[in-house]
């Protein structure tokens, strides 16, 4: 019997200067994880990018939930993004986009801290 | 409610704008207090300044200072002059005798050892056990592991883990501080400790150091620097005219 796949949603606030684009938000997340944790740990996390707003600079995130602790790390130390400074802030997890969604509706403040799951 | 403070800001501060641009950005992630550094003989003038830019943007200001003395004399003479004037004391260690005596002396509040050279990275059990009895912190700042990338960084998230569990086993409360001088190394508290999983600490743990344990500090320091302070224990509760004897 297979087990199934536990999974935690982030969003994230994306705070730069210039224009960020999908790809290369999702590479430097990516390029975090790989330099923190390697090859073996970036398998791990199962990541993906499921949603990206470029006017609100917000995203979300999918990743497995035992590896939410690196994920989270690996977002955080995220600076740059194509040789230009970004600063990543994380603003919910969730374990469902739905609720994820609703989270995002209904708090007030656009970065509300995340509960730590 | 949640206080959170970060105790070390490193703003140029002759660039008023860039002080405060990062204070402002400070407000913005959550913080409700902020420490700056700043240097020894730094102008009263100064101070003012950035107090003004804090009250502004309705943070609480906390005065601080860095001392980098070459040997435990020159220590022990800045504090002497120094103590009353600044409501937190950092002693930033680059040789092991300056990170003893810093270590056993309690008017010294945080130890920090910045170098990224294990020869000078002096907290050991030793250091530790002084620290604990004499209610020195351990700082921690952030954003060298933002700043720094690959063997330099995994090389200090070494040093830290080791730190930061001779600090648990000895009881020696751990400061967590940005330790920024630019608005894009600054952080929210949670994300902070978000990258302290990758030294060990867990997220209360983490949190506590943004929170009660820099709150600890200041909450002491500035009811030893109010003018009811008579000694350790002893304050003015109230002032009045003398008893007359019956």
């Amino acid at each position: 019997m297979s087990q199934r796949l536990r999974r935690r949603y982030i969003a994230v606030k994306i705070e730069s200067d210039h224009p960020v684009e999908e790809r290369d938000f999702h590479d430097a997340v990516w390029t975090s994880i790989l330099r923190l944790f390697g090859e073996y740990g970036a398998s791990q996390a199962e990541l993906a990018l499921i949603e990206y707003d470029p006017k609100m600079n917000q995203a979300v995130l999918r990743c497995s939930h035992k590896v939410l602790d690196q994920v989270r790390a690996s977002i955080v130390a995220v600076t740059g993004v194509q040789n230009e400074k970004v600063a990543t802030h994380i603003l919910l997890v969730s374990g469902t986009l739905k609720s994820l969604r609703r989270k995002l509706r209904t708090q007030k403040a656009p970065d509300r801290v995340a509960p730590a799951l | 409610m949640k206080f959170y403070a970060d105790l070390h800001l490193c703003p140029t501060l002759e660039r008023t704008d860039e002080a405060r641009k990062l204070i402002q950005k400070s407000a913005e992630l959550g913080y409700d207090a902020v420490g700056v550094a700043f240097p020894v003989g730094v102008e009263q003038k100064r101070i003012q300044e950035i107090r003004d830019i804090c009250v502004t943007s309705g943070l609480d200001f906390v005065t601080r200072i860095d001392l980098t003395p070459n040997n435990p004399a020159s220590l022990l003479k800045s504090l002497r002059s120094l103590r009353r004037q600044f409501e937190v004391i950092a002693v930033l260690c680059h040789s092991k005798t300056v990170a003893r005596q810093a270590a056993k002396d309690r008017r010294v509040d945080l130890i920090s050892f910045p170098s990224p050279d294990f020869r000078k990275r002096f907290f050991d059990s030793a250091e530790a056990a002084l620290a604990s009895e004499a209610t020195v912190s351990l700082e921690v700042d952030m954003s060298p592991l933002l700043r720094l990338q690959g063997f330099q960084r995994s090389r200090l998230l070494s040093f830290l883990r080791r730190e930061t569990l001779i600090a648990k086993k000895s009881h020696v409360p751990i400061v967590l501080s940005s330790g920024a001088s630019t608005a894009s190394l600054l952080k929210k508290p949670q994300d902070y400790a978000f990258l302290s999983y990758l030294f060990g600490l867990d997220f209360s743990e983490a949190m506590r150091g943004f929170s009660e344990n820099s709150r600890t500090i200041v909450d002491r320091n500035r009811k030893k620097l109010s003018p009811n302070h008579v000694a350790p224990g002893v304050y003015i509760i109230r002032r009045g005219e003398d008893c007359h004897n019956g």
